[in-house]
């Protein structure tokens, strides 16, 4: 009980035993991963990034490997808010872990829909998806420019009533305008960073790897550009930062939070591990001792 | 399914690239047609390999592949009593259980390896079994499922050995109670289109790159009547007829 008191901590009043999230489109809804080992391991859960009617995402190749990271474009398939209420919810919420609910959307009234079914569920967090690079006519269009993100979460924001987190693109125009811009339409959280928007051509087919010709890099190739960001973010907003970016490690999470994160987001970690939401809180500990920092708290935004 | 540390016992190039690794054998129960997501390094690859169980018994595992890229190539280098971790075994299987009579299996290339302990499967399940083997040029794995089968059809490409040409040219689905089938898409298709014709019931088990392995991160799926299906965790195996092919 000693361990667990040194890592947990709050975002909007939401209380997080640790500070570990299992990001949007990496876990499912964690049905699976709980064949694996019991979830509740995890701070949170975000689900996977939902859109007011299921989609089947895109056709052709959606995964490859990069150096020291992956390449996806799995284009938001999910089953719809609807079918996630009835079907994916009830089991997430018995979980004992924050629900975190990821909200993408095509136009703003599909994002306003979306949230009015979501307001009247017990999900925990809202997480506005407006930087999903794989989406031809969404997702990241909101999250390029500053105004056009400052637009559409006013409106979401006029519309929900459960704390809202929004998920920033590192491709956006100027990452900290981007991040002012939601706060001061009304985000209370931010999370970020979402894929880098990323090429790859097979030379013997002579065409694009991907169908949508653009896909989205993860993985430990992002973290430093992923930490810069952050940290440019911690800096010029008040609202609490979730970092998300390669983050495969103990040693990661800390260099997060002394950036300045309240939590951090695990996505591709758990394709190269897939035992590392088990095994971090424990690794965390082990780092605290030797760090000497009693609680994880302690050396959060300390750069 | 568990994610187990195992040893290598044996790894062996076969012939040009296609290798067999032999590995201690995880716990629990494996059946014909699953596969395992293999890792064999740390930081250096962030993805694990999804491989098709080739052969087991009760101590050993064994997979074949072919060498395609930087995660089959690192696994070439394990030598006996290299550690590589397991994770599995994943994915449905071949419904062996579910068909009785005269079944026709049919493999091509590095689709051949999961039909092995099927082709065991259905014998000692009492159905009379002919396996279909199509290679491209050289032949390998084959001279075990003598053991395994009634009757054996092999082609390559290249007229080496069997008949030249197709292993589709070979196959009358119409003599058939059941077709399973593994290996690339385009002999798959022609298979299916076959059995449509004759009314033959098929089962077909698709390869996808895979992230997570195990039905979270929706990169495999496969676009069916039934909606989409995780290659992962709904098949690899699928019934070939609810297949949609863009």
């Amino acid at each position: 009980m000693m361990n667990s008191n040194r890592l947990n901590v709050s975002i909007n009043n939401i209380d997080f035993k640790n500070p570990l999230i299992a990001a949007s489109g990496s876990f499912g809804f964690g049905r699976e991963y709980n064949e694996l080992y019991p979830i509740d391991c995890w701070g949170g859960i975000s689900s996977k990034g939902l859109t007011l009617n299921g989609r089947e995402g895109n056709p052709g190749m959606r995964i490859i490997e990069t150096p020291s990271g992956i390449m996806n474009s799995v284009g938001l398939q999910n089953p719809g808010v609807k079918n996630f209420i009835a079907n994916e919810l009830p089991w997430m919420k018995q979980q004992n872990t924050v629900i975190l609910a990821n909200l993408g959307g095509s136009c703003p009234e599909d994002y306003v829909t979306g949230v009015e079914l979501l307001n009247e569920t017990d999900i925990d967090i809202l997480e506005l998806n407006i930087s999903c690079p794989n989406v031809k006519s969404g997702g990241m269009a909101f999250g390029i420019k500053a105004n056009v993100a400052h637009d559409i979460v006013s409106q979401v924001r006029k519309a929900c009533k459960k704390p809202l987190m929004v998920k920033l693109s590192p491709n956006a125009e100027n990452i900290i305008e981007m991040a002012k811009a939601c706060q001061d339409a009304g985000a209370e959280s931010l999370s970020l960073v979402n894929t880098f928007k990323a090429m790859s051509i097979d030379i013997r087919r002579r065409k694009p790897v991907f169908e949508n010709v653009y896909a989205g890099l993860s993985g430990k190739a992002i973290k430093p550009i992923a930490l810069r960001m952050v940290h440019e973010v911690c800096h010029n907003v008040t609202i609490p930062v979730v970092g998300i970016g390669g983050i495969t490690t103990a040693e990661d999470v800390i260099e997060f939070m002394m950036a300045g994160c309240a939590a951090v987001q695990i996505a591709t970690g758990n394709f190269s591990d897939p035992m590392i939401g088990q095994q971090l809180p424990q690794q965390l500990i082990q780092l605290l001792d030797e760090l000497k920092i009693n609680h994880i708290n302690d050396i959060k935004g300390i750069i | 399914m568990e994610y187990t540390l195992q040893k290598v016992i044996t790894n062996k190039r076969l012939l040009g690239d296609i290798f067999t690794i032999e590995v201690s054998r995880p716990a629990g129960e494996i059946r014909p047609g699953q596969f395992f997501m293999l890792k064999a390094w740390n930081d250096e690859l962030s993805l694990m390999r999804p491989i098709s169980v080739y052969r087991f018994d009760e101590q050993t595992l064994t997979f074949m592949y072919r060498i395609i890229g930087k995660g089959t190539q690192w696994l070439s280098q394990l030598k006996r009593n290299d550690k590589i971790k397991l994770l599995g075994a994943l994915g449905n299987g071949f419904p062996c259980e579910e068909v009785h009579g005269h079944i026709a299996l049919v493999g091509g290339g590095v689709g051949i390896p999961p039909l092995y302990e099927t082709a065991k499967k259905l014998t000692s399940l009492g159905n009379r079994v002919d396996v279909y083997l199509g290679y491209k040029d050289a032949l390998f794995a084959f001279e075990e499922f003598e053991d395994v089968c009634d009757n054996i059809f092999i082609s390559s490409e290249a007229g080496f050995e069997g008949y030249k040409g197709f292993i589709t040219d070979l196959l009358h689905t119409e003599n058939y109670d059941a077709v399973f089938t593994c290996g690339p898409l385009i002999m798959m298709k022609k298979i299916i289109d076959q059995c449509r014709q004759s009314n033959t019931p098929v089962w077909c088990s698709m390869e996808k790159h895979m992230g997570c392995g195990i039905g979270a991160c929706l990169v495999c799926s496969c676009k069916t009547t039934l909606g989409m299906k995780r290659a992962c965790k709904d098949g690899p195996v699928f019934n070939g007829n609810d297949l949609i092919f863009e």
